[in-house]
């Protein structure tokens, strides 16, 4: 039954500190859009099942619909707006424009945050290690072809901007 | 071919990129959820845990008492204001929340209203409902049974059977039948599944008290039709009514029909004056709302000893659930699945269905297709190889045989249709060059040899897309018509509004680049809204690959009437008469004198500013198009498949994909949306299914067991086009979305049939699960 009692936490979020009292059972999702607005971070199933939730979570590419927002308590976030904005985006965001990897674009933030999480640990990736890396995210509209070209898109604009640095 | 214009103006035939993307790939999409309004609350819907049972007592005491509780509505309620039912889009009518009994498991029973999301979840588990049991009826095949109990009680009516319908001419298909030397027979059932768009269904709904108008917010493919059906079932002015549709995430279908949810969101938010979200969960969304197919069928082939075809036969029941709630034309209760002929020219056929009522999620949607041609094409393009078994001819052979040639278009059916334009042939070349087919029969003759396993399987599929015409298509009375206003500002920027509504299709990019076409104006320069019935002209909206044929060629039409006008502001401003002037996209010049011209913006700056004496002001039209008939799209589809004789697991080693949807806006559009439909056309013929236990238990209820393929099980695609322009459409098109859901399952069951058909396998039903290839195989003694 219900416990109304809050708990207090702190986490950082794209960057910004964020305090709040929130429920114990509060999911992670449900704090990410409708606490702190940021609802790039979709929900599509209640099942663990489709990755459109994902955030990065010290780092780390995680289903938010699946953590109680307490479990963040003290780390660091990641969402889709700390990606890229129009002025400067983010190569996975351009390459997911370039390479049409987007139709109705309701998987998109988490595909990106997944495919940032996967380039961080492998920065050239083989399709074999695309398609392994977005496989906890599911598609309905794009049968995942351009998808991968995209993520190949933003590995290879990426290297060679490394390389340039 | 159209004449191209520059890359810069981005008219028909560039790959332009999208227009929308840039919101979606910063997270800044609009999406049902989040819609949010000041006050808004939250509701929850309470669903029956049986098939069939009555309804002895609700208590909704306890939730009521929950802190946070603001109103738990039941059908008993709404009965008092007439609403505890509703109309389906096929002349049915649906409970919106359960009274005296429930039909389905997961049906809606009670709608609780709360704060917050918790507080109307923890609140809808209080609500206490004593059920009886009641006999429950899932095999379709027993629906007509005398035992069988009898469902739907409010019906006047005492039988499970919805209709009975029938085209074609039953006598002499049943003489050529009998006088064939070659029959050929298959049973085939097309499961029951879901179009499951990633983002489910929902809405938010307002009520202003102080000047009557309702806003309702939801994902909707027509949001025009739901409007003139909220007006209807709640006697609500229409001019008070404001439908608006957001970014949505996905449709295929399944967000065309209006749900219960959104109706007791409406009367929540009357009653309770504040707005009212409700988002269903995806286990609702895959358990109550349309599924699609779930059809027995039985097709029967007659042939000449060479694989001349002679006649077809068609027997199908069709599950419709508890509920009518096919999204279907008026006229045509299975919908347009008398395009079951498909590709080849029979001299007689005769096709019937029996459509029934059973303890299951109503619906019948046309998911990712034209009103049952999915099935249709599936049926025809299997039987096609049944026959092909029979007489030892390869599929190909008795395929060229038997299609319907170029010369004979517009070609009439003998089920009725008259179809616009066709290649198959030159569609079906050019997919067995692309696979390399020859050498791929040669493969497999070795590999049987061997005793491995690997299958072909071609399906050369036509379809019917684009409806309209009105004389012959509505919705509820709603004629299939669709719609285009279009405004050019006076610096030559412009908008375009329209009817229908994109769920992902790219609408932003290719109404725009339809407007570049017909008048110059870049692509970038004109802006697309769609989904506000505020704004935007009435419609039908967006489904069944109706959006080009129809508001496409309206946006075509309108540009070209706002083209005529300028050309009179043009001669205006460049003093000579009309007829002296020509043009090309963008502007009119003055025939043989090349110097001077006036561009289209030039000219609607003009057409504020300096119009000749007694012209009206302004640059804009508005267009309704009621195409003259439906486009007919087709392709050939080749499969390469092999399958692991351990396991049964089949790999799809290749697919090519060669479609002809006419004239093409934007190629880098069509071939996401190839991509996106083999994709779904694979998931339906290996992994989905929605079925029932005897009780009425749904399984494949949720995505644990609804399976949406990942990227690793998915394959490369290869995909090519021939062009065969639609004569009667305005630019030649014919419109694509589905047809790589309706032609694909037909490929994928023919390829794993093939690699089994030397061990005598004739048929084997959808989704090809490992565990289902591995009992025939273990039956066939190839695996132990
Ligand atoms: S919402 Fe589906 S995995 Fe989180
Ligand atoms: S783009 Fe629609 S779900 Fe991926």
């Amino acid at each position: 039954m219900t416990t109304k009692r809050a708990v207090d936490i702190t986490v950082k979020v794209n960057g910004k500190e964020h305090f709040a009292a929130v429920e114990p059972r509060l999911l992670l999702v449900h704090f990410i859009r409708e606490h702190l607005a940021l609802t790039g971070t979709h929900i599509g199933c209640d099942t663990t099942n489709c990755g459109a939730c994902t955030v990065l979570l010290d780092g780390r590419a995680v289903k938010s619909c699946t953590l109680f927002t307490v479990q963040a308590d003290g780390r660091e976030l990641r969402t889709i707006e700390g990606v890229g904005n129009s002025s400067a985006l983010h190569p996975l965001q351009e390459g997911f424009k370039e390479k049409h990897g987007l139709q109705c674009g309701f998987c998109t933030p988490g595909m990106i945050m997944s495919a940032c999480a996967l380039l961080e640990k492998k920065p050239h990736p083989t399709e074999e290690d695309i398609r392994w890396g977005i496989s906890g995210n599911l598609c309905r509209c794009t049968g995942y072809q351009n998808i991968v070209k995209a993520v190949q898109y933003a590995a290879e604009k990426m290297s060679a901007s490394a390389s340039q640095a | 071919m159209l004449a191209k214009t520059l890359p810069e103006i981005g008219g028909m035939g560039h790959p332009i990129k999208r227009k929308e993307d840039l919101r979606f790939i910063q997270g800044k999409g609009n999406y049902i959820d989040d819609v949010q309004l000041p006050g808004m609350i939250y509701g929850h819907m309470v669903r029956s845990p049986y098939a069939h049972a009555r309804i002895t007592a609700i208590r909704t005491e306890e939730a009521k008492k929950l802190p946070g509780v603001l109103a738990v509505i039941t059908g008993e309620d709404l009965a008092k204001a007439n609403l505890a039912w509703m109309p389906t889009l096929f002349h049915d009518k649906q409970m919106v929340l359960a009274t005296g009994k429930v039909l389905f498991q997961s049906q809606e029973v009670a709608f609780v209203v709360a704060e917050d999301r918790y507080t109307a979840a923890d609140a809808a588990d209080l609500v206490e409902i004593d059920y009886e049991e009641l006999p429950v009826l899932i095999d379709p095949h027993k629906s007509q049974d005398s035992d069988a109990p009898i469902l739907r009680e409010d019906r006047e009516e005492k039988s499970n059977l919805i209709f009975h319908w029938e085209v074609g001419d039953r006598a002499a298909t049943d003489q050529a039948m009998k006088s064939a030397p070659v029959t050929a027979k298959v049973n085939a059932f097309f499961p029951r599944c879901h179009p499951a768009p990633l983002e489910t269904c929902g809405c938010v709904i307002d009520f202003n008290s102080a000047t009557g108008k309702l806003t309702a917010w939801i994902t909707s493919q027509a949001p025009h039709a739901h409007r003139t059906v909220f007006a209807l079932v709640a006697g609500l002015p229409e001019q008070n009514i404001r439908v608006i549709s957001p970014d949505i995430g996905g449709g295929f279908g399944n967000k065309v029909p209006v749900y219960p949810g959104y109706v007791c969101a409406a009367v929540a938010a009357l009653t309770v004056g504040r707005p009212v979200k409700w988002i269903e969960t995806r286990s609702e969304n895959l358990q109550s709302t349309g599924f699609a197919r779930d059809y027995h069928m039985e097709a029967e082939l007659a042939a000449d000893k060479e694989g001349r075809l002679k006649a077809l036969r068609v027997k199908t029941l069709a599950d419709h659930g508890a509920f009518n709630a096919a999204a279907q034309p008026t006229k045509f209760p299975a919908g347009l699945f008398s395009i079951c002929t498909g590709s080849y020219d029979f001299s007689s056929a005769f096709c019937e269905v029996d459509g029934v009522y059973t303890n299951k999620a109503p619906g019948g949607i046309a998911y990712r297709c034209s009103f049952r041609v999915t099935e249709a094409a599936y049926l025809i393009e299997r039987a096609m190889d049944v026959l092909a078994q029979e007489l030892k001819l390869d599929p190909v052979e008795l395929r060229r045989k038997n299609f319907i040639p170029p010369e004979k278009f517009p070609y009439s059916s003998p089920l009725g249709w008259s179809y616009d334009s066709g290649n198959y042939q030159g569609a079906l070349d050019l997919a067995l060059e692309r696979i390399g087919y020859n050498d791929l029969r040669k493969e497999q003759a070795e590999k049987r040899e061997r005793g491995e396993l690997m299958g072909i399987g071609i399906s050369s599929f036509t379809e019917i897309v684009g409806a309209g015409p009105s004389h012959t298509f509505d919705i509820l009375g709603l004629k299939m018509f669709d719609s285009a206003e279009l405004r050019v500002h006076p610096t030559g920027k412009a908008i375009m509004r329209m009817g229908t509504k994109s769920q992902g299709q790219g609408h932003e990019t290719t109404y725009a680049q339809i407007v570049a076409q017909e008048l110059g104006i870049p692509a970038a320069d004109v802006a697309i809204e769609e989904g506000d019935t505020d704004t935007a002209p009435y419609g039908l909206g967006t489904y069944a690959s109706r959006s080009t044929p129809t508001s496409g060629a309206a946006a075509a039409l309108a540009a070209r009437k706002v083209r005529e006008k300028a050309r009179k502001i043009a001669a205006h401003l460049l003093e000579v008469s009309e007829e002296d002037l020509e043009w090309e996209p963008g502007k009119f010049s003055v025939k043989g004198a090349p110097g001077k011209s006036k561009t289209i913006q030039e000219i609607a700056f003009a057409a504020y500013t300096n119009f000749p004496q007694g012209m009206e002001p302004g640059l804009e039209a508005v267009h309704y198009y009621d195409p003259p008939n439906l486009t007919f799209p087709f392709g050939t589809y080749i499969a390469v498949v092999d399958i692991d004789k351990g396991t049964g697991e089949v790999k799809v080693r290749r697919f090519v994909a060669v479609d002809d949807c006419g004239n093409i806006i934007n190629p880098m559009i069509v071939e996401g949306q190839v991509h996106g439909g083999l994709t779904e056309g694979l998931a339906i013929a290996f992994m989905q299914e929605i079925s029932y236990d005897e009780s009425g238990n749904i399984q494949g209820g949720t995505f644990m067991d609804y399976l949406v393929p990942t990227a690793v099980e998915t394959p490369h695609w290869e995909t090519g086009h021939t062009c065969t322009p639609s004569p009667h459409h305005p630019f030649g098109a014919k419109g694509v979305g589905e047809s790589p859901n309706v032609g694909s399952p037909a490929a994928f069951v023919n390829a794993v049939v093939d690699a089994l058909s030397h061990l005598g396998v004739k048929h084997i039903d959808m989704p090809l699960s490992p565990w289902k290839i591995w009992q025939i195989l273990k039956d066939k003694g190839v695996t132990q």
